[in-house]
């Protein structure tokens, strides 16, 4: 318990100090530049202090709770004994099938609950007027993490070059950019950035490590890393896909009625 | 009172339903998939219960502070006309929450670990230490910059995805001169430089320029200004590496 409290202030004071220089940027803007108290003082500092209150035991509870286990999770899954793999064999993608289940799964799983996410599918669906639907927006998110890091997993199983898959996403979102309707493309954008954050990076970060250090003739250093830039690459393919989806079910449900109405 | 604690239910209930695919998904995997049984079970319950709380009062908090100061902010920038005021509040938001930013630290130093390894640079403490730190100013300087880059597209009203896919451009261009070493971090770099808290202040300020500009719409306008703080840091590390 005394471990815990320990922790929880630790947690808390590294909270704070990540939220310092933006305070302190506000307020000096504030003070120089905007010259006027900002309406309802009082209750943004609250909301400050339930944002600070709240990262802070979030972050205690992941710690807590899920990382060590999805952590130790991801070890074991990469581990070659579990995925009954003989040492010395060569290494065959179709053998890892479970891990890329697992990084599908939890990449869907934590993106879920990032809060950054949170936040802007909130905004949207406010600014929207409530056309976009923030948990829907947030279900398309996650969508793209998990698709982002199986295949990202595969690649790092395969040894294949990172470039050429970055590359392949990108020009699907140019190509969806064309397509899409206006006012989600820089919406879909944005949420390319926003998946990867407190919950998501720490367990991401272990799977890929854990396959690097894995499998052999793959570095941990060289090829531990890309999986974040695939999680941050696909959600823009499937927000896009979804307000095309969106739109042509729209079409296609209008062009039933029109057909209705002339046959009537 | 009575509204407040229902609202905060409201909250308790949502967090739930965030947290079930992760409690889902790890159950799952422990009992089904490599069949071990949950280790401390009392701790992961107390440890669930403050996630839970800690998500519902984040959201909380946004809806009361984040949000409402960042469109305050915004508005009352807008609304003074001053221009430089805007971009350099924009640039000290961008390096101010990245140059400190844990995540951004840790990959700083790993990626100097690489070029020790690699021989881009020399092997030792004080080599990779300098390396390390130019790292993270490089990262904090683009950040800044694609902020600043990104309020005045919102300012003048120019379509994103010509910036978006320009910035593609470059990146796959300069990939193709970077050391191979530095990519892989370049490209997560993207990634990690947007913090919790540093999400809904951006994206409430582009909100609240885009609203308070005529002729600017929102939806349109106003996000955007994450999608540039993840794309700067892979052509600036990429850079940085080509030159160090």
């Amino acid at each position: 318990m005394i471990a815990f409290i320990i922790h929880f202030l630790e947690v808390t004071a590294a909270t704070v100090l990540d939220v310092l220089p933006i305070a302190i940027i506000l307020f000096v803007f504030q003070a120089l530049v905007v010259r006027k108290k900002p309406a309802n003082l009082g209750r943004v500092l609250f909301g400050f202090l339930y944002v600070l209150l709240g990262l802070s035991l979030f972050l205690v509870g992941l710690e807590e709770a899920l990382f060590p286990l999805g952590k130790a999770m991801a070890q074991m899954l990469t581990n070659p004994d579990f995925l009954g793999i003989e040492k010395g064999a060569p290494v065959r993608w179709e053998d890892y099938l479970w891990v890329y289940a697992f990084a599908a799964s939890i990449g869907f799983a934590t993106t879920v609950a990032e809060p950054s996410l949170i936040a802007v599918a909130l905004k949207a669906q406010e600014v929207s007027g409530g056309t976009l639907r923030a948990f829907e927006l947030r279900i398309a998110v996650a969508v793209g993490v998990a698709i982002g890091v199986s295949v990202g997993s595969y690649r790092i199983v395969s040894g294949t070059p990172l470039p050429y898959y970055i590359m392949a996403g990108y020009a699907l979102v140019i190509i969806q950019t064309f397509l899409a309707s206006k006012p989600i493309i820089p919406l879909a954008y944005d949420s390319g950035g926003v998946t990867t954050s407190t919950v998501t990076v720490p367990v991401v970060a272990a799977l890929g490590l854990g396959l690097a250090t894995a499998i052999p003739g793959r570095s941990p250093l060289l090829d531990g890393f890309g999986l974040i830039a695939f999680a941050s690459v696909f959600p823009i393919v499937t927000v896009l896909g979804y307000d095309m989806l969106i739109s042509w079910l729209r079409g296609q449900s209008k062009t039933t009625t029109d057909t209705k109405e002339e046959s009537a | 009172m009575n509204k407040a604690i229902v609202g905060f239910l409201k909250l308790i209930t949502d967090a739930l339903r965030d947290l079930a695919p992760i409690i889902l998904v790890i159950a799952f995997f422990q009992i089904v998939v490599l069949q071990q049984p949950f280790p401390n079970l009392g701790g992961i319950l107390v440890g669930l219960v403050c996630v839970v709380l800690g998500l519902a009062l984040f959201v909380q908090g946004l809806e009361m502070g984040l949000f409402p100061i960042g469109e305050a902010m915004a508005t009352a920038m807008a609304r003074k006309g001053s221009l430089a005021g805007l971009l350099a509040f924009a640039f000290a938001l961008g390096f101010g929450t990245t140059v400190a930013e844990p995540a951004l630290i840790a990959v700083a130093a790993e990626a100097a670990d690489i070029a020790g390894q690699a021989g881009a640079i020399e092997n030792n403490a004080e080599a990779k230490d300098s390396y390390a730190f130019g790292l993270r100013m490089t990262v904090a300087v683009s950040v800044g910059a694609a902020l600043v880059l990104g309020v005045f597209r919102i300012l003048v009203g120019w379509p994103i995805q010509y910036f978006i896919i320009g910035g593609y451009i470059l990146v796959i261009t300069i990939t193709m001169f970077a050391p191979a070493e530095i990519v892989g971090i370049a490209y997560d770099s993207g990634g990690v430089t947007t913090s919790t808290i540093t999400v809904p202040l951006v994206t409430a300020l582009g909100v609240g320029l885009a609203s308070s500009i005529k002729g600017r719409n929102p939806m349109l306008d106003g996000f955007g200004l994450i999608a540039f703080a993840s794309l700067t840091p892979m052509i600036f590390v990429m850079i940085f590496g080509m030159l160090a």
